[in-house]
């Protein structure tokens, strides 16, 4: 179900754990099964984690598949939910509103024509709105796809970022 | 981009050199030298606590807790393992100083882990770390190569008997795994779901071991103290508000940043550095700690210095350091909203009182914002407060309560108004 | 001891104690949903909220430990409040349906909001609502928004079911409890998280919406499915038993029961039932009345008796038949002249019953044998034979105890084990002597059993070093080992054992009443108390030389015996088959002339003696359906209308009374064996492992519907190891073609490697396998 590479991945992370703690590595072999989803997916419901899925991860490192679910659905950046091939999560919490933050969503929202929490119809983008990244000193920041976080995003920067996307 | 002034992690770190974040540029600023001669000389495992204790370093993750008072907790003679966990979750919002600790000088809290590690004779160490700073996470695994090729981590460190490893390990998004058993929860592959305390994570922590957790800042600073000395550390600050300490300016200010200062820096003094108010704006109001320390207005706050002190003092914590400003134009049922938004998301769902209060505050805050407010709504926000505060096992519930509880306070008239006359005293613009 | 002061009462409680425990301990209530004294502490409910002196905030009693000198407040201004508090917040998103919810009036939210909260709501939003969830035929979670978020459901299945199938999904207020996407809840006692959790989320899909709680009266009885004996409450309604729950028997069950314990109870309202007496003339079947009925089987008897002799009548009976009824049965056989009586038809090894010193049972009490730091089990598939047993020896291992395994799959057992030999049936008796040669070898010791042959491997040494070195130890026998080919040898290799590391040893009952039947002598060889008996024939014996006449109490012989071909095919030879039954199976509808309709355990007083030799009485819960009549009595009857003597019993405690006035209890039980050959080499070949399935284990079950449709009832499909397939040529993921004897099957052929070599694992005792032979004996598989 996961490519060879990513077991490998897996396999690094459970080694940092004792040996009878290979559930440590829930988060973390979770993220990289959603990478490689996100990598390999074609469509908006092939990028996210599914039950498929997460029930190999759970065999995989011996747990139960429901505690594997649990995990999958309480920490909030993994994709449970079909979406787009660039998640763009801005950070509007106060600070980074204080800074731009709530005014840079709606400009993405209007460029991409999406309403927050939305993907669009060529399944491209999906826009979300994010709780405090600790980069408040940075707003506007945003998230793409999780793992690239992108400061000062103003409009220009905003414009040049989707270009580069494109 | 940070910017720092007279303070200890930051000490020399060029943060727009590229490297300044390499173990070579940290071991040209002195890095581990601290280690070298605990090492070399053998110190005793409690004379590096006490030496910790001495400099009157307290926890920087929010608590104010003495750190080298919470080292001397670790069961001395436990037959099994023991850990040292770093707390890197910084998601409490206007928080963004152990970002810039990894990104510019992982090195200092590696090394301070490593002390950590001597001090309570543990073999191993965890650096828990936000989920939204993939990037920090990942360098910070070149860094724990770094010090592992250079024999600073692994077994016989510099030639010693001593042994200690250090992981990195990536959250994924939940502000609750910054408390710090739901971040043991979460290590353990769990949900991050605090634990009741008693017992205490000295003598039930990870993996049901005694664990020691602090947070990033905290770490960081124990390098210096045992290279430069308690005192020189204590001296830096004010007593019982030992060295110097990380501010997160946000906000309204012309150069939101990071500011390495004195604890007991007036407030005044921090608000200049940042350059002031943006557009020269009138201060209104300041969450001087972290979105879960009760809010001040601009004035209270001007007469404050930055330390622990001082701040409880005037009615709020220090917190976290991180100093939200917030300029007239800033409706306060509004700020308010986003906030109980926040903890609304954010509750990890097991406690009657957080799971079910978070919910009804926003959605009160909310109608109010709507202009849908109703005579004793304010009564009932703070009677639904009540029932949540200090009945929860975390203070989650206590950091959602404070805000609505200091916002109704300090800014009766915004909401007395709003529910008035549906519609809000001040014309809101964020920014 | 600490001191404590709870609501101005002093007490002394041991160290660790919890306020909650304290609380308890002095009988005073302190409101709770989360907690429960079975399950870790939760604390998240925060219902138990109460004022400790000199704390700042209210604590919760359930996990606040007991500090000396503390000062508690249950009723004080702060806990009452705290608790009034905690009160509103789960009722702000609850429905507030109590009209129409399956809890009402047993609904501990609806009790304690009465007590507790406040009567108007200053909730005015818009109340969540939840989806409902499928978790399966046995509970149902249609109704999540009442759900109150304590994690009990979530804490059984991981802590007592061994395994987590239900969870907490997403967080804060969009917590939601759940099974895994797309699976059901499987545990084999999952219907204990109905009895735990506190509102009407989940409920029993068979009870729900059948009536309402207030409307049943409440019953004890006893469980007479496995040998554990879980103590019954059978809640009835107009004379029909609608609902069962556990009673709470520290020693046996504790506050659990297992699914088949709770749900059988459909099968007692089942349409098969039985409710008149029917004889087959032309072929065809007609109903009759008792009288018609009872000289049939009068004449029938006497029929074969004066043709044939009394040596051609056999009596078969059930593990699963009360004690009373067993014992009338032994008496009303050996009266009439017939020795032919046994109640182990599955059991195919019967080379020890010479050498039986007493009644066979557990060895200890089942308390005895959940504390005890050694543990093997040989042949037992644990958690399908006793299913509550299995989950008490998981809590052992909890507490510390090392579980040794021999066996014959490597199923999981939802626990750690310390070591685990599992061979091939053909090879158990090496398996266990190499225990014995090891402990032999660690003891420096000497057996009797000729051991030379036998070479000790790692896991056997382990399991040896595990018995010797713990403080206690205790090898236990199940099912699988009881019915082997080899069973004799099996129970001789655990006595070796025992008597050289001072291990306890003896059976797992198979069935609510197997000690029992021992005890009253349902058997060949042996009468009530090991009296003296002129030796008759054994199950095997009886259908290896087919006889006229059968007897049939309470059995289906083609679910019940080690070789249902064989048994099948004797019934069917037979002149007449008489069965006591309280259903018309189609097997007995096909092999037997008359049918006496009996009353299943609900319907008549009766004992069951468990595995640990306790004997429990207990009354019929409803009257007998129809014209059924309890299987004592006809018995009893019959033996007037035979002319025997000793046939004045008025009622089952009568019964009782004169066979518990033949000897005492306590003496009754010895697993103890005189000589028996053992031999310890591993034989070759192709061999089956026929186990029973979890609900085929007795006529009750096997007629509960929503039993028959958990993922335990599915259709039988044959497992083997790839390697076995391979050189087969089989395929696997296709049907197969299996044959035993006359008979043979096209099932389905899966490959598992977990299987020792050389097996073919293919449950007996299911329509689907009833023309198949031996349980453990030689089979083909080809593809066919
Ligand atoms: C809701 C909540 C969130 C918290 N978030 C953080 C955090 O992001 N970072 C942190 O260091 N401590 C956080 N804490 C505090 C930790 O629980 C803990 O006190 C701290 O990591 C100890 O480190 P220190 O003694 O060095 O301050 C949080 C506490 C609570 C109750
Ligand atoms: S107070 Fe809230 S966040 Fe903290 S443990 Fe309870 S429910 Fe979770
Ligand atoms: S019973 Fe104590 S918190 Fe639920």
């Amino acid at each position: 179900m996961l490519s060879a590479q990513s077991l490998a991945a897996i396999d690094r992370e459970v080694a940092k754990y004792p040996a009878d703690q290979a559930r440590s590595a829930v988060m973390g072999a979770l993220r990289i099964a959603l990478v490689e989803r996100r990598e390999t997916g074609k469509t908006p419901e092939e990028r996210c984690l599914n039950t498929e899925v997460i029930e190999f991860v759970a065999n995989y490192l011996q747990i139960a598949p429901v505690a594997a679910y649990e995990v999958a659905t309480f920490y909030n950046m993994y994709d449970m939910k079909p979406v787009g091939q660039y998640k763009i999560t801005v950070c509007t919490n106060l600070p980074c509103a204080l800074s731009g933050g709530v005014n840079a969503a709606e400009y993405i929202s209007k460029k991409l024509g999406i309403a927050i929490g939305e993907t669009s119809a060529d399944g491209k983008y999906t826009l979300l709105e994010g709780e405090c990244m600790g980069a408040c000193g940075d707003a506007p920041v945003l998230l793409v796809n999780n793992h690239k976080m992108c400061s000062f995003m103003t409009p220009e920067a905003i414009d040049k970022k989707l270009a580069e996307l494109n | 981009m940070a910017i720092f002034v007279n303070g200890v992690i930051f000490d020399g770190v060029d943060t727009s050199a590229q490297d300044c974040w390499k173990l070579e540029a940290y071991v040209a600023r002195g890095g581990y030298q601290a280690l070298r001669r605990i090492i070399e000389s053998k110190m005793a495992q409690e004379d590096v606590i006490a030496e910790v204790k001495n400099s009157g370093l307290r926890g920087r993750g929010g608590a104010g807790f003495p750190t080298g008072l919470k080292w001397s907790f670790m069961p001395r003679s436990f037959p099994g393992d023991k850990y040292v966990v770093c707390n890197t979750d910084e998601g409490e919002p206007g928080t963004f100083k152990d970002r810039d600790i990894l990104r510019f000088n992982p090195h200092a809290l590696i090394e301070g882990m490593i002390i950590a590690g001597y001090a309570m004779g543990t073999k191993a160490g965890y650096n828990y770390i936000h989920g939204e700073i993939f990037e920090e996470y990942e360098l910070f695994e070149a860094a724990l190569d770094e010090a592992r090729q250079a024999g600073f981590l692994g077994n016989n460190i510099l030639g010693s008997d001593f042994n200690f490893d250090l992981f990195a390990h990536h959250g994924y998004g939940a502000y609750i795994c910054g408390e710090e058993t739901a971040l043991l929860e979460s290590l353990e592959g769990k949900k991050g779901q605090p634990r009741f305390k008693p017992p205490f994570p000295a003598s039930f922590g990870l993996y049901g071991k005694p664990t020691t957790i602090n947070n990033t800042e905290s770490f960081a600073s124990v390098p210096f103290i045992i290279r430069d000395g308690a005192q020189k550390f204590l001296e830096a600050g004010k007593p019982n508000n030992g060295g110097t300490k990380l501010f997160s300016v946000s906000g309204h200010v012309n150069r939101p940043g990071n500011y390495e200062i004195p604890l007991g820096t007036p407030f005044s003094v921090l608000l200049e550095m940042a350059g002031g108010m943006r557009d020269g704006k009138k201060l209104k109001a300041v969450i001087p700690g972290g979105s879960s320390a009760p809010i001040l207005p601009g004035d209270v706050m001007m007469q404050c210095t930055m330390d622990y002190d001082s701040i409880a003092k005037a009615g709020s914590m220090l917190g976290s350091g991180a100093v939200i400003v917030m300029n007239e134009d800033v409706c306060m049922v509004k700020a308010l909203e986003r906030l109980a938004y926040f903890y609304h998301e954010e509750s990890c769902g097991q406690c009657t009182p957080c799971r079910e209060g978070t919910g009804w505050l926003y959605k009160v805050i909310h109608r109010i914002a709507q202009g849908e407010g109703r005579p004793g709504d304010l009564e009932l926000l703070d009677s639904v407060g009540n029932n949540m505060a200090g009945r929860t096992i975390c203070a989650l519930a206590d950091a959602a309560v404070f805000p609505v509880r200091s916002f109704t306070k300090h800014f009766r008239n915004e909401f007395e108004y709003l529910i008035e006359h549906k519609k809000p005293l001040v014309d809101h613009k964020w920014c | 001891m600490l001191e404590i002061e709870i609501d101005g009462k002093k007490l002394t409680v041991p160290q660790g104690s919890t306020v909650m425990d304290a609380a308890h301990s002095v009988g005073t209530y302190i409101p709770h949903f989360c907690y429960h004294k079975k399950l870790s502490i939760a604390a998240n409910c925060r219902m138990c909220l109460v004022e400790v002196e000199k704390a700042p905030k209210p604590l919760p009693a359930c996990a606040t430990p007991v500090t000396d000198g503390m000062k508690v407040h249950t009723h004080s201004d702060m806990a009452k409040k705290a608790q009034a508090g905690v009160m509103e917040f789960l009722l702000i998103n609850h429905p507030l349906d109590c009209p129409i919810c399956d809890q009402g009036g047993e609904c501990q939210l609806q009790d304690l909001a009465v007590g507790y909260g406040n009567s108007s709501s200053r909730y005015q939003e818009e109340k969540r609502s939840v989806v409902g969830k499928d978790m399966g035929p046995l509970v149902s979670a249609e109704e999540m928004s009442r759900c109150i978020h304590c994690t009990r459901c979530v804490r059984f299945t991981e802590e007592i079911g061994g395994f987590q199938e239900i969870g907490m999904a997403n967080r804060s207020e969009f917590s939601e409890i759940m099974p895994y996407l797309g699976k059901t809840v499987n545990s084999e006692i999952s219907g204990n998280v109905i009895d735990l959790c506190p509102v009407g989320a989940l409920t029993s899909k068979p009870f729900r919406y059948s009536t309402r709680a207030w409307e049943l009266s409440r019953r004890k009885s006893v469980s007479p499915h496995d040998g554990l004996g879980s103590n019954l409450v059978v809640q009835v309604k107009s004379n029909e038993v609608m609902r069962v729950l556990p009673l709470e028997n520290e020693a046996i069950n504790e506050c659990w029961i297992a699914d088949r314990d709770r749900f059988s109870y459909e099968g007692l309202n089942s349409a098969e039932r039985l409710q008149k007496p029917m004889i087959k003339f032309d072929g065809k079947w007609h109903e009759t009345d008792w009288e018609t009925a009872l000289a049939y089987v009068v004449k029938g008897l006497n029929g074969v008796s004066a043709d044939h002799g009394k040596d051609a009548i056999g009596f078969l009976t059930s593990p699963h038949s009360t004690t009373e009824e067993l014992y009338l049965a032994q008496k009303l056989a050996r009266a009439f002249g017939v020795n032919n009586i046994d109640y182990r038809l599955r059991r195919s090894d019967f080379s020890a019953d010479a050498a039986q010193q007493g009644a066979q049972w557990l060895g200890s009490s089942i308390a005895e044998l959940t504390a005890t730091k050694s543990i093997l089990v040989v042949g037992s598939t644990q958690r399908k034979e006793q299913p509550l047993l299995a989950s008490h020896l998981r809590q052992a291992v909890k507490k510390g105890s090392a579980l040794n395994v021999i066996h014959v799959a490597d199923d999981a057992l939802l626990t750690a084990v310390n070591a685990k030999l599992i061979v091939s049936p053909l090879a158990l008796v090496n398996a266990l002597a190499q225990v014995l040669k090891a402990v032999v070898e660690l003891k420096s010791a000497q057996t009797a059993v000729d051991l030379a042959a036998v070479t000790v491997g790692a896991e056997a040494q382990a399991i040896a070093a595990s018995l010797t070195g713990a403080e206690s130890a205790a090898i236990v026998l199940g099912n699988l080992a009881q019915h082997h080919p080899a069973f004799a040898q099996l129970l001789k290799l655990a006595q070796e054992i025992s008597a050289l590391t001072g291990a306890r040893f003896g059976l797992l009952a198979e069935a609510a009443n197997s000690t029992g039947a021992e005890l009253v002598g349902a058997l060949p060889h042996r009468a009530a108390f090991g009296a003296a008996a002129t030796a008759g024939l054994n199950a095997a014996a009886m259908i290896a030389a087919p006889r006229k006449a059968y007897v049939l109490l309470n059995t289906e012989v083609e679910f019940d015996s080690y070789n249902p071909q064989a048994a099948v095919a004797a019934m069917k030879q037979a002149a007449t088959v008489i069965a006591l039954t309280a259903y018309k199976g189609a097997g007995l509808l096909d092999y037997a002339d008359v049918l006496l309709p009996i009353a299943p355990f609900s319907e008549t007083a009766g004992s069951f003696v468990n595995m640990e030799g306790k004997l429990q009485s207990f009354n019929g819960v409803v009257r007998p359906l129809g014209e059924s009549r309890p299987a004592w009595k006809v018995m009893r009857v019959l033996g007037n209308m035979l002319n025997l003597s000793g046939f004045e019993q008025n009622s089952a405690e009568d019964v009782r009374a004169e066979l518990l006035a033949k000897g005492t209890l306590e003496s009754a039980f010895n697993n103890a064996l005189g000589d028996v050959a053992v031999n310890t080499a591993a034989a070759a070949g192709l061999v089956r492992i026929g186990e029973v399935p979890l609900y085929q284990a007795d006529a009750i079950c096997r007629r509960a519907q929503s039993l028959q449709q958990t993922a335990d009832a599915a259709a039988p499909l044959a497992t083997a190891p790839s390697s076995l397939l391979a050189r087969l040529n089989v395929a696997a993921g296709k049907e197969g073609l299996l044959r035993q004897g006359s008979g043979e099957l096209k099932v389905l052929v899966e490959a598992d490697d977990s299987l020792p070599a050389d097996t073919v694992r293919l449950a007996t005792a299911h329509p689907l396998t009833v023309g198949l032979g031996g349980m453990f004996d030689s089979i083909e598989l080809t593809q066919g």
